[in-house]
């Protein structure tokens, strides 16, 4: 028995539920937490409380947790992870809240339970030696429970009372009451007595979890939603072309906003962990930060500096373009930096990407040994989309990498319909981007139109950059374009891609009336527009000389025109000169006519001046 | 008629009811568990009442869920009935207790 002495039960509590009014509303129960937006935890003052489960995904799709001091159903089909749930919920709340609980168990004993959990990292024994867990398998005695008229559950609810007392349990789970459907046969009884329970657990103020199975057409077999209404989740666990998925559902959440879609969810090596598809909203930090691709002319391509830090980077294309590689070639110049690069190759292994790349003079051999690069290789089928969406977080996690790369993901597409493929590349993304890690996916195309995942992942994609081969002149050479790149003054020109000792060089490529050309072609073109270079200069020098032979003979015509004007202006200059005195010469020979014909001098002088002003006018 | 009844006349019923506090309940079912001992067994049983607010060990112990229950220890096998006891036959055909001689019923 545990050590205290538990206190009687409140009788008023029978009467109440004998009436038939299993749950009565309070005003702060129908107080709606108006925060809104699901992953918004802190709620507004007033608005219902939350407890957090600490399972990973799930606070967020239940914007916060369940509701504080109530219950809260779990339900689904057998082996659909409900007892896990629970007592996750439980081992979080002691470990990470400092809440204490009780784990009451009617199907499993408390040894079952202790190594069921064990595997996955819970010490049940600690926490229950360390007083913060009561773990309590009810025997119900199926077949043993003969009745002979009325009875109730004080047992049962003192003994809840007990262990709720004997750690000051904050957390209950009951792990499934409706055993207790199987033990006796008066339903009736049973049902008032689980309503009064139900009360019980809220009286208390412990927030409880309990799990039910699934009925044929109903949430519960045997009805136990009719007493759990506060939050009601369900979970799912379904086959879809061999795939096995696990989904959670928030059917319902009195008095809060919750996600309502399907999410699924795992139970890895670390516990549950729900997946919610849009918990990011995208509400993403975005940075203008660039991150160098390692080419230097992509970087020129792409406006100024390369890749945006945390942007999502799609390189297509058809077999053999070199997307691995310069996927390789971003890989290389991030460690060169002393970044963290985490490689996941589905089709390749390390040893044999480390050796490819060698052969073009990449050299990521150094990067692994000094721990900047992680290569991650398995092949897509080995997890399943699920699976494999919670292999990336759990790596990504621990060795929080500042670039991802993904070689290819047009190896998913055999692993689902085109829709959970690309829910699974949007959460991918959405996480990766909530990380502000910068991601890099190669995808092969098999034909020049974009595949159906394709086209749904161009809203993903912040640059996509396309390679390709170009066939003709007896051979096939790759080029690259920057199909997409928001936020950037890219380039609209097709490169040459030319695999070097040395990684990866672009080079212009030559379009002329003969289209696009590129390989021996382009050189071809290249020196012949050398040639042509050659000519131009001559014609130019020789236009040159003509010039200033030109200027020569202007210079000449030019001298001879300033001689002519010379002249010109010393005669003007003597004849302005002469002029003057001629005028006096005039005025003297008037008046020496005057003399000789005997004029009046001062009439004449008069009439003289008119004649002169008439001249002069 | 009944063979354990005939056979058992030395042995000794071993009875325990568990109740919850003084309730309607608890006093039905102790006056209905006296009586089918009086009418049973009389003077060969030892029927202990419990209260489990007093005796809280018995719920784990004793693995008491429902009140009142009444559980026969002795003879062997360990028999349990829950309830008010009401049902006397019920009671009589699980806990095994010996038959009623016709007389009482008589007279």
């Amino acid at each position: 028995m545990w050590s205290d002495k538990p206190r009687p039960e409140p009788r008023g509590l029978a009467r109440c539920s004998e009436s038939g009014l299993s749950v009565s509303i309070t005003a702060r129960e129908v107080l709606l937490d108006r925060s809104g937006a699901i992953g918004r935890d802190a709620p507004k003052f007033g608005a219902l409380r939350k407890t957090a489960t600490g399972i990973s995904g799930l606070d967020e799709v239940t914007g916060g947790g369940l509701p504080s001091g109530r219950p809260t159903l779990v339900c689904g089909p057998a082996g659909c992870g409900k007892t896990l749930m629970a007592m996750e919920f439980l081992v979080r709340g002691i470990v990470e809240f400092d809440e204490p609980g009780v784990f009451v168990a009617f199907e499993e004993t408390i040894a079952d339970l202790r190594s069921n959990v064990a595997s996955l990292g819970f010490d049940l024994a600690r926490l229950e030696a360390d007083g913060h867990l009561v773990l309590d398998h009810v025997d119900v005695l199926h077949g043993d429970m003969e009745e002979t008229g009325d009875w109730d559950l004080d047992g049962l609810l003192m003994r809840l009372g007990a262990a709720i007392d004997a750690v000051g349990a904050k957390r209950v789970v009951i792990d499934t009451i409706e055993t207790l459907f199987g033990a006796f046969t008066n339903t009736a009884i049973l049902r008032a007595e689980l309503a009064r329970l139900f009360a019980f657990l809220k009286e208390r103020s412990v927030t409880a979890v309990i799990t039910a199975e699934r009925g044929d057409g109903s949430l519960t077999r045997h009805g136990i939603e009719e007493y759990v209404s506060d939050c009601v989740i369900v979970l799912d666990h379904r086959v879809t072309e061999q795939t096995s998925i696990r989904r959670l559902r928030i059917l319902k959440y009195r008095g809060s906003f919750h996600g309502t879609n399907e999410y699924p969810f795992l139970i890895g090596e670390a516990g549950i962990s729900v997946l919610p598809i849009t918990s990011l909203s995208l509400r993403h930090n975005v940075s203008t930060e660039r991150m160098p691709t390692g080419i230097s002319r992509l970087d020129l391509m792409l406006g100024d500096g390369g890749f945006f830090k945390g942007s999502t980077v799609h390189v297509s294309g058809t077999s053999g373009t070199g997307k691995t590689t310069l996927a390789a070639q971003f890989c290389d110049a991030t460690c060169a930096r002393g970044e963290r690069v985490m490689f996941f190759a589905f089709d390749e292994s390390q040893d044999e990407i480390i050796r490819n790349m060698s052969s073009v003079g990449i050299h990521l051999r150094q990067w692994v040994d000094t721990g900047l690069l992680q290569f991650q290789c398995f092949r897509p089928s080995l997890l399943g989309l699920e699976a494999h969406l919670f292999a990336v977080h759990k790596f990504v996690d621990a060795f929080d990498p500042s670039v991802v790369v993904m070689d290819p993901i047009s190896d998913f597409i055999s692993l689902g319909t085109s829709a959970d493929v690309s829910a699974l590349l949007t959460r991918q993304v959405d996480f990766l981007k909530a990380r502000g890690v910068t991601s890099l996916f190669t995808s092969l195309t098999t034909s020049r139109e974009p595949t159906s995942v394709e086209r749904q992942m161009t809203s993903l994609i912040d640059t996509w950059l396309l390679v390709k081969t170009l066939e003709g002149n007896g051979e096939h050479n790759r080029v690259l374009y920057v199909l997409k790149a928001r936020g950037m003054a890219n380039s609209n020109q097709i490169r040459e891609f030319l695999l070097t000792d040395h990684g990866i060089e672009l080079s212009d490529v030559y379009v002329g009336p003969q289209g696009v050309l590129t390989g021996s072609a382009r050189q071809a073109q290249e020196a012949k527009e050398q040639a042509d270079g050659a000519a131009w200069l001559e014609e130019l020098e020789q236009r040159r000389v003509n010039l200033d032979r030109r200027r020569q003979s202007v210079d000449a015509q030019t001298a001879t025109l300033w001689r002519e004007f010379d002249d010109e202006s010393d005669i003007v200059k003597r004849l302005l000169s002469h002029g003057s005195t001629g005028a006096d010469d005039r005025a003297g020979q008037r008046v020496a006519q005057g003399l000789l014909r005997g004029a009046d001098v001062a009439e004449q002088s008069v009439a003289d001046g008119d004649s002169d002003d008439e001249i002069d006018a | 008629m009944s063979a354990v009844g005939v056979a058992g006349d030395d042995v000794v019923y071993e009875l325990t009811l568990f109740v919850s506090g003084a309730s309607d309940l608890a006093a039905r079912a102790i006056a209905n568990a006296r009586d089918l001992c009086e009418l049973h067994c009389a003077g060969r049983y030892n029927l202990a009442v419990v209260d489990i607010h007093d005796d809280p060990s018995a719920l784990l112990t004793r693995n008491v869920l429902a009140t009142p229950t009444l559980v026969k220890s002795m003879p062997p096998p360990v028999r349990r009935v829950v309830g008010d006891l009401s049902q006397a036959d019920k009671v009589v055909a699980k806990l095994d207790l010996p038959m009623v001689p016709d007389t009482r019923r008589a007279t």
